[in-house]
């Protein structure tokens, strides 16, 4: 579930609103598809539900929420185990691994520890797709062709961001 | 026993097959080619059997790993182990010889003898290593048949396609029954339908042979073929978590 750990991601550089939540997940990953607010509320809802956060303190003023939230011991570790799996491979996972590699330097984490974690679960997939293959007809071998040159592009893609790691660690801290 | 060797083909098929101690190890290679560092710090480590990709950007240092390992470059600093021998305390001789006996290299490019038919190629390092030449030609006949390119044996390199010249040069590499093939670039020259053959033919055979193989490749689909890999950034080696 995405949306939950990357508002809990955002979480972790200090307590925020909801509509604070809102205004930097857009800014971040929000380009194409901007959260609506009733999203971050229910997510929000959820995770204090779950104790992955609680609210800091609530304002008084205008508007459906104000309350102030802080990330939970539990939630930092949520969103730990979250950065740490890898995503399952398929294609077009790019957005859901940019948003893990953006949370991963945002928060100090290893955003090269999730590619090269990323890079093996594909290669893992790969080597069984390969082992398939070599005992496979032509049927068996198109198929697995068609999957591998779309991990192999995933794997392009994977290369490409590595080698821009620090490149985008500083476009981010400015 | 004596690396230097050549290894009875009984003792061919008792590779331990990734179990038991590394067959080669580097640890805390270091070399510096003028003022640009290729490796800083690599360790590595292999089992027999085993088939490992050495993956990482272009001028990462995973050419350089693998001369280091094959004891065709000396580090600046480090050690590499095989069989619990240092191969830097060896003589240029004694290294020598044990490439001869022991590894097998296929490389991108230009490896063929182009004076040398492709059977007289893939015969040469048994030549080499004492063989008869009527018992080395069998053999190398035998491995061109292996490798489906029993037709090129009286052809010379530049009568011949590059797939099937790759080809030739994988068959001269395992003819010897090396414990470690040195494969570098293997699948560059070639097409994507050629590389998949040669990449299908050089597995099984190294398979069947308990040959570990030390792959180095900046193509995915490649290194598919290996049991693990392992990347070199900035000329460090490092394993991937979920590949331990």
């Amino acid at each position: 579930m995405t949306i939950g750990h990357t508002l809990l991601g955002l979480l972790e550089s200090g307590p925020r609103h909801g509509y604070d939540l809102k205004r930097a997940f857009d800014e971040r990953f929000g380009h194409d598809r901007p959260l609506h607010y009733g999203q971050v509320y229910a997510t929000m809802a959820r995770l204090l539900k779950n104790g992955m956060v609680e609210v800091e303190g609530i304002e008084a003023g205008e508007g459906p929420d104000r309350k102030r939230y802080a990330i939970t011991d539990a939630g930092i570790t949520d969103v730990e185990q979250w950065l740490a799996q890898p995503e399952k491979p398929e294609p077009y996972l790019q957005s859901a691994l940019y948003t893990k590699v953006v949370v991963a330097l945002l928060t100090g984490r290893s955003a090269q520890h999730i590619l090269d974690t990323q890079r093996s679960e594909h290669l893992r997939l790969m080597r069984e797709l390969t082992r398939r293959k070599a005992g496979g007809d032509l049927s068996d071998q198109l198929i697995c062709d068609h999957a591998l040159f779309h991990l192999e592009a995933d794997m392009r893609w994977l290369e490409l961001t590595a080698a821009r790691i620090d490149q985008l660690a500083e476009e981010l801290t400015r | 026993m004596n690396p230097m060797t050549p290894t009875a083909p009984s003792a061919q098929g008792a590779h331990p097959g990734g179990n038991g101690a590394p067959l080669l190890s580097a640890a805390g290679l270091h070399k510096t080619y003028g003022a640009t560092p290729a490796l800083a710090g690599a360790d590595f480590e292999i089992r027999g059997g085993e088939i490992v990709a050495v993956m990482g950007p272009s001028g990462s240092g995973k050419s350089t790993l693998l001369h280091c390992l094959a004891g065709i470059v000396s580090p600046d600093a480090g050690t590499v182990h095989y069989q619990g021998l240092e191969l830097s305390a060896l003589s240029d001789a004694r290294r020598s010889a044990l490439r001869r006996s022991d590894f097998g290299f296929v490389f991108q490019f230009g490896q063929l003898v182009p004076e040398l038919t492709c059977l007289e190629n893939v015969a040469l390092p048994l030549r080499l290593a004492g063989t008869r030449r009527k018992d080395a030609e069998a053999r190398a006949a035998e491995w061109l048949e292996r490798l489906e390119v029993a037709d090129i044996a009286t052809k010379r390199p530049g009568e011949v396609s590059g797939g099937q010249g790759q080809r030739a040069a994988i068959a001269r590499a395992l003819a010897p029954r090396p414990r470690v093939v040195f494969a570098d670039e293997p699948t560059g020259a070639l097409d994507s339908l050629n590389g998949e053959r040669a990449m299908q033919l050089l597995t099984a055979a190294a398979r069947d042979t308990g040959a570990a193989v030390v792959l180095v490749t900046h193509e995915v689909r490649v290194a598919a073929y290996s049991d693990r890999e392992v990347v070199v950034r900035d000329g460090r080696a490092t394993t991937p978590a979920a590949a331990l």
